[in-house]
């Protein structure tokens, strides 16, 4: 009788072997949420905005009202984490709640909820790489492992000589040259700081790119495909050659 | 009608999903024709002139309170009409109509968040459901909330927040009282879909008194808000994004809050748990007995939840005019204490400096034999901290018919004013301290001294921007204040006019003055009174017929009725020439003071200080095993009722000392609670108006004149530690590891 039972019912009970995979573990966007003193990270470390930032914080500060100084909070955590090397110990934001005035957990709860502030230390060049959809269908993952492949590092690691350190970011909004990768380049503090896309991007030129990175030079940001100018198309535009119509109803006297 | 009838019948045949379907797949979770098109069900259900819906009333004691009649809008909450005022949410209004919204995140002394989405409801013309929490009504909204929309919004949310939760009611504290698992039951689907891993979160360590499992929590922040808008210590934060987000303090902190035992009623699920109580008892085990907090002079009223003869735990309960639904954590944890260092046995310290267990007929006598050698002015009698109204009644009748009138209450200083009761209460009231603009704390610390009052004060300077001034010794405050210096030279410059905070109290619209009760123990108290007065007669605004701000803070909960009952010693040296002192459970007077030859009788139900000082200890029952009356500092008498049997052979403070009147040959005219009462009806009738504050008239001319000098002797801080202020505290180990963890160095 079981028997019978469990023979219409078949579709059923496989159903309900296959919907439990065995699956491993749960993997999330962001770090630990949560704070571990180290020797390089404590509460009990000074930290303090250098004086041509302070300058710079007083002109942050100057945009907002003066009762609504939290405003200041992301750049304020964005100026303390380029002159930290890219990355903020939890005394810059106790620092950064000291400059605008409200309780340190106001600022930890926004320094974890953005993913672009970095609470582990990173390599001078931060390499980040899209891995949203279109980044990856056109081979993001192939990018991460040739990066990972040659500077000989995990994920979030930062290489031996302090220099490197690849990170994952979701979309930045280049989906047109995808694949690509972001270079925020902390190695010349505040003042020198940039953050450029490297578009177009292939395991082959990625590496140049990190070699470029290494010898001190600034290889051209944008898209790495030379036959593209900027989003365009490869080859030169195929469409909108001339210059497009005007709208039938912009011109209110002929109509 | 009709149509109605039909359209379900007709729902209900389409709804039996036909057999072959099964065949292919599980279903997982209930879906019915009438949820897929929505619209169309709800157009059956259109017409609704049913004139005669049953009455409805509020729910949960809801009120309404008008402003400003103008000001009434009138919504439709599932065809009920009902008036609400304008500003009022959507889920007020349904509360009004006394509907029931289930909710996680709203709770009504806290902002609103409306990030649990559990209180969706249907309102007319919107396009998606609504977040009632958050929406203001406007006048004329339709409000549905049990419409096919409605429910299935709720089965929504409640799936997803049940995603993450760990299935471990079965070892959950919370279980039986979680609002997680009844809405679960009345709202949730009873199955879900989801397959994958549920998350686990770090648990953090809050401290000695909450727990954590911070994988049970659903992300609702109350106690986020809790902590800093009402405990006002910023340690909670929201870290963290999307699915890895948590609650925690980043940086690793105990919770150094003296309310911080309240997140664990707020929080809707298991995640913050009472760590005293962890896996002791099940809530539906509990007998709970609603009575009155005595660990300060606040009387938050309370209820204990005892199993057999045992207190598990101790909830606040609502009163508007005391605690609102908050206690300190004082109140809320010292129950441990009522299980340790009892005295459960009349004792006599015999020759070699032992105690030796007695009957209750040797003890009194011994008592009366000694009391009778005594001289009528070498008997001192004084009441404990915790002493209620019918006892110090019976001790001061007692002693007076021994001959003696020298009989007080500690803490009320050795020459109290029992003259004037607004000399020695709260005359603004803790819930009228909400209508004060400016604050001017004389000596006190309320945050230490009576956390209910000091959440008050807090409340106030957060929702209206009054000023605080401060005069005493520096300590922490949960509020922007001013700290106007240290000493009574500070109030004599106020009472003269010439420091800058007087402007603040002249422009004031309502200023209150709080006098913490430490300084009855001063010297000069008298002549801080005086300058006191003098700052209440120089401002006008101070005290009006429509308004007065003079109040003292006590501390303990039997001050108030010790002076209401003229607890008053005849002379304020008499313990230094005493030959029989008895201790009515007084532990915290000076026992040094007491001449090595006195014979010194203690009453009381811990075996504290005084007991190494005894010679006779007579057993007393805590205010946890018996009926008695306090009032707490505002005036406002109250009642405890016995949660659990008495200790050994305890019996009542008043009964012990009726017994003893009898043995001494001066018999009491009372043998009832209700004849005390009546005693206590001669002395002070305003005791037994329960929960009715009696306001006491202020006449300041009354007051003679006062010729003591000001010392320039700095305040001293009235409370040590917060969490060891009574003989039960200091019995507690809970108070124990809080004072060594929590308490400020």
């Amino acid at each position: 009788m079981f028997g019978r039972l469990a023979a219409t019912r078949l579709p059923e009970i496989r159903q309900i072997f296959r919907q439990a995979p065995p699956q491993t573990s749960r993997s999330f966007s962001t770090a630990l949420n949560y704070h571990i003193d180290t020797p390089d990270n404590n509460s009990e470390l000074p930290w303090e905005f250098s004086n041509a930032n302070k300058d710079k914080v007083k002109e942050i500060l100057s945009h907002y009202p003066s009762n609504y100084k939290q405003s200041a909070v992301i750049p304020l955590l964005d100026l303390a984490q380029q002159q930290h090397g890219g990355w903020l110990p939890v005394s810059a934001m106790n620092a950064v709640a000291k400059v605008i005035g409200v309780a340190p957990i106001r600022v930890y709860e926004v320094a974890t909820f953005y993913s672009m502030f970095n609470r582990q230390p990173v390599g001078k060049y931060h390499l980040l790489v899209c891995g949203t959809t279109p980044c990856m269908i056109r081979g993001s993952r192939e990018i991460e492992d040739a990066l990972l492949k040659h500077l000989g590092v995990k994920r979030n690691e930062v290489t031996k000589d302090g220099l490197f350190s690849v990170g994952e970011m979701e979309c930045m909004g280049c989906c047109v040259n995808a694949p690509m990768i972001t270079v925020a380049d902390y190695s010349n503090g505040s003042e020198g700081y940039t953050y450029n896309y490297f578009e177009d991007v292939t395991p082959k030129r990625v590496v140049e790119i990190v070699e470029a990175l290494r010898k001190g030079e600034k290889p051209p940001h944008g898209t790495q495909n030379p036959n593209r100018i900027r989003c365009g198309p490869e080859g030169g535009n195929t469409t909108l050659h001339g210059e497009p119509k005007p709208p039938p109803c912009r011109d209110l006297d002929a109509c | 009608m009709g149509l109605g009838v039909l359209a379900s019948r007709a729902t209900r045949l389409s709804g039996r999903g036909n057999p072959s379907r099964s065949l292919f797949y599980v279903r997982t979770i209930v879906t019915k024709p009438e949820l897929q098109s929505p619209e169309a069900s709800s157009a059956a259900a259109a017409p609704e002139p049913t004139p005669d819906l049953p009455p409805r009333t509020p729910l949960g004691g809801a009120r309404v309170h008008f402003p400003n009649p103008d000001d009434a809008i009138e919504v439709f909450v599932d065809g009920y009409p009902v008036k609400i005022p304008k500003g009022m949410t959507v889920l007020q209004a349904c509360e009004v109509a006394g509907v029931d919204i289930p909710r996680f995140c709203y709770h009504n002394r806290l902002s609103i968040a409306g990030n649990c989405r559990m209180c969706l409801v249907e309102v007319e013309k919107s396009p998606k459901p609504v977040a009632s929490c958050a929406m203001p009504a406007l006048p004329g909204m339709k409000i549905k909330t049990d419409t096919p929309i409605a429910k299935k919004a709720r089965e929504g949310v409640m799936e997803f927040l049940l995603m993450n939760h760990p299935l471990d009611c079965p070892i959950c504290d919370q279980g039986g009282e979680c609002d997680l698992q009844d809405q679960s039951m009345a709202f949730g689907s009873d199955r879900g879909r989801f397959t994958e891993v549920k998350r686990s979160v770090v648990d953090k360590n809050l401290g000695p008194l909450v727990k954590t499992v911070m994988t049970r929590c659903i992300q609702c922040t109350r106690c986020v808000r809790f902590a800093t808008e009402i405990a006002g210590v910023q340690d909670l934060g929201m870290l963290g994004r999307g699915s890895g987000e948590e609650i925690g303090t980043y940086v690793e902190k105990l919770m150094t809050s003296e309310l911080s035992g309240n997140v664990i009623d707020i929080c809707p699920v298991g995640a913050l748990t009472s760590k005293p109580f962890a896996f002791k008892a099940r809530n539906w085990e509990l007998k709970g007995t609603e009575t009155i907090d005595v660990t300060d002079a606040v009387g938050s009223n309370i209820r204990i939840d005892s199993r057999g003869p045992e207190v598990m735990r101790i909830l606040p309960r609502l009163n508007e005019d005391i605690n609102e639904e908050w206690i300190s954590d004082k109140t809320r944890f010292f129950y441990d204490g009522l299980k340790r260092q009892r005295l459960n046995d009349p004792m006599i310290r015999g020759a070699d400096g032992r105690f030796k267990v007695v009957s209750w007929r040797d003890a009194l006598a011994v008592v009366a034999e000694v009391l009778h050698q005594a001289k009528a002015k070498e008997v001192v009698g004084v009441a404990g901290k915790l002493s209620d109204a019918e006892s110090m009644m019976a001790l001061k009748d007692f002693l007076n018919r021994m001959g003696t009138n020298n009989v007080w209450c500690e803490g009320n200083g050795p020459n109290p004013n029992a003259d004037l009761r607004s000399g020695y209460i709260m005359n603004t009231g803790i819930s009228g301290l909400e209508k004060a603009d400016t604050f001017l704390l004389v000596g006190t610390q309320p945050r230490v001294e009576a956390a209910m009052v000091n959440a008050r004060i807090r409340k106030t300077v957060r929702a209206t921007n009054a000023k605080v001034g401060y005069i005493g010794p520096p300590t922490d405050f949960n509020y922007d204040h001013q700290h106007l210096g240290t000493g009574p030279e500070t109030l004599l410059q106020i009472a003269e006019g010439r420091h800058p905070f007087c402007s603040e109290i002249s422009n004031a619209k309502n200023p209150a003055i709080i006098v913490g009760a430490g300084v009855f123990e001063r010297e000069d108290k008298d002549a801080i009174f005086a300058a006191v007065d003098t700052i209440v007669k120089k401002y006008g605004n101070v005290v009006r017929p429509d308004w007065n701000g003079f109040n003292v803070l006590l501390l303990n909960a039997a001050q108030a009725a010790a002076l209401d009952l003229g607890l008053v010693p005849e002379s304020s040296e008499s313990i230094e020439t005493a030959k029989f002192v008895y201790l009515m459970g007084a532990d915290d007077i000076n026992l040094d003071k007491i001449p090595n030859d006195a014979f010194v009788v203690y009453q009381g139900h811990h075996g504290d200080r005084s007991v190494y000082r005894a010679n006779v200890i007579l057993p007393a029952s805590a205010f946890s095993e018996k009926e008695g009356t306090y009032e707490n500092t505002e005036g406002c008498p109250q009642q405890t009722l016995p949660a659990v049997p008495t200790v050994g052979d305890a019996r009542d403070d008043w009964k012990i000392i009726r017994a003893l009147s009898e043995v001494a040959g001066v018999r009491l005219p009372y043998d009832t609670v209700s004849g005390i009462r009546s005693r206590i009806r001669t002395v002070a009738p305003n005791l037994l108006s329960l929960e009715e504050r009696e306001q006491a008239t202020f006449a300041a001319s009354l007051k003679p004149e006062v010729k003591q000098k000001i010392s320039s002797t700095p305040f001293k801080a009235a409370v040590e530690n917060f969490y060891m202020t009574d003989p039960i505290t200091r019995a507690s180990k809970i108070m124990a590891q809080c004072s060594a963890l929590l308490a400020k160095k």
